[in-house]
């Protein structure tokens, strides 16, 4: 359906400021693992600044952004972005969905088809006819997915999507992503929360005030952290500059 | 005092008996000012969203314009567009002074400020909300725009009823570029100001216990829709 590969997500020397601020500082990194990749760090690190990057919603200041050369801009449908707080149109479950598709150049016929299966997957077929506002907030968040899902994205970038959610919502959300991860789509997701990291991740981008302090897998970030850093935000201490 | 009451009874009577005459006045004035609003919010619905969503160079001005025409008098848009279709004026030929399209176009130009400043506002507010998501789904301007407008169709009803509410009810523009003719151009709010002056009671009476039906449909109509708006929006 679509060319062979997104990956890698490759960064080189990337920095970005607002207002004379720093924000991202000299990000060099090549990201080309499978299944699920968190970019971990606390509140102001950076880390949904860099996601916007990566979904060409702004533009770095210096340095590049690519997916397997291609720089990236949002209207390209193999990569999704899924917000923190879903902005659902005020129609049905299924027209949110129709409406994903006839943004892109996907023939009609395929419509019913694409909406019944992220319907299914992301369990929201018996409620396809409710209005979206009126859904809970993790069914919200799962209609945010299934919306990108049905695009059959190579890649899924997720700003914290379970950050406004209670602990059911959020095992409902998890486990949602492990499956997309399963299913050969790459999972890119920021978030602050260690537990969250510790389930999902497959390989970890520690960022602390803009900068990586630390690219690893997930098992040996835990266990062997390099940095000082790190180890501090992994026991749960308050971090100071670098 | 009497006078007034039997003035009274014979205008309900007129509208019991579904006078010709009567029905005949209610009926052009609804044919011109929903023939307006329509026209009005064509123009005035994507020309606010534009203005909501688009930076262009003159932008400030014609907001400044929009916000000031919203509440230009008629009697001056009559007079503006009397004398452009006057025999003498640029669009003289087109013999249209004292017709009822006259009356519309004096009304559009009355009413698509109205629809366009109220589109522009509901428009901006939805912006704040929609912009960053509709763009990471793929969504380009044009379409943005669209979504925009389908999205707030509620709130944009109500502006689309206080255009119909303002061209139902205003004399001073239809009046000028209308004439008032007999079975022509004569409408409820022309009629009554005439039978009023002539001493003819009963027939303004009647009208003007109609005019005030419609705007109470057209206020509970608003109501109604900020109602549903609510309830779907929250």
């Amino acid at each position: 359906m679509q060319s062979a590969t997104a990956l890698p997500l490759s960064i080189q020397h990337l920095s970005i400021a607002k207002k004379g601020n720093p924000l991202l500082k000299d990000i060099d990194i090549s990201i080309e693992s499978k299944g699920v990749t968190i970019i971990l760090g606390p509140n102001g690190a950076g880390k949904s600044l860099l996601l916007r990057i990566a979904h060409g919603l702004e533009l770095p200041n210096k340095g590049h952004l690519s997916w397997n050369t291609k720089s990236p801009k949002p209207q390209q449908s193999w990569r999704a972005f899924i917000f923190q707080k879903p902005v659902l149109l005020r129609r049905s479950v299924r027209a949110n969905l129709e409406y994903v598709l006839s943004l892109h150049d996907i023939d009609k016929v395929y419509y019913n088809q694409l909406i019944q299966e992220a319907l299914q997957h992301t369990g929201l077929t018996h409620l396809a006819n409710r209005n979206a506002r009126t859904l809970s907030g993790g069914e919200q968040q799962r209609l945010n997915i299934a919306r990108a899902w049905v695009l059959n994205p190579k890649v899924m970038l997720l700003d914290e999507p379970t950050a406004e959610l209670d602990p059911s919502g959020t095992a409902s959300i998890e486990a949602l992503i492990g499956t997309i991860a399963k299913e050969n789509t790459k999972i890119i997701m920021t978030t602050h929360d260690l537990g969250q990291a510790h389930r999902l991740a497959h390989d970890i981008l520690f960022l602390h005030q803009g900068q990586v302090i630390e690219y690893t897998l997930a098992k040996d970030f835990f266990t062997k952290p390099k940095t000082t850093l790190a180890e501090d935000f992994i026991e749960g201490k308050l971090l100071n500059g670098v | 005092m009497n006078n007034f009451s039997q003035a009274f009874q014979k205008a309900i009577q007129l509208i019991i008996q579904l006078d010709p005459n009567l029905l005949e006045i209610v009926g052009l004035s609804l044919q011109v000012s929903l023939t307006s609003v329509f026209i009005a919010s064509l123009i005035g619905l994507p020309l606010g969203a534009a203005l909501a969503l688009y930076k262009f160079y003159g932008r400030g001005i014609i907001v400044a314009i929009l916000n000031t025409f919203m509440g230009l008098p008629p009697v001056v848009v009559g007079l503006v567009v009397y004398l452009i279709l006057s025999r003498s004026g640029p669009l003289g030929m087109l013999g249209l002074l004292f017709t009822p399209t006259a009356m519309i176009i004096a009304q559009v130009f009355l009413i698509t400020p109205i629809i366009a400043a109220l589109t522009r506002q509901t428009i901006m507010d939805a912006n704040v909300e929609y912009h960053e998501q509709l763009r990471a789904l793929g969504a380009k301007s044009t379409r943005m725009m669209k979504t925009l407008l389908w999205e707030t169709k509620f709130s944009l009803m109500t502006g689309v009823f206080a255009g119909f509410g303002r061209a139902i009810a205003e004399v001073g523009a239809v009046l000028i570029v209308g004439g008032n003719i007999n079975h022509n151009t004569r409408v409820m709010t022309t009629a009554i100001a005439l039978e009023t002056s002539k001493g003819d009671i009963e027939l303004a009476l009647a009208l003007g216990i109609i005019l005030i039906i419609l705007s109470l449909l057209v206020t509970t109509s608003v109501m109604s829709a900020r109602h549903a708006a609510y309830k779907i929006y929250n």
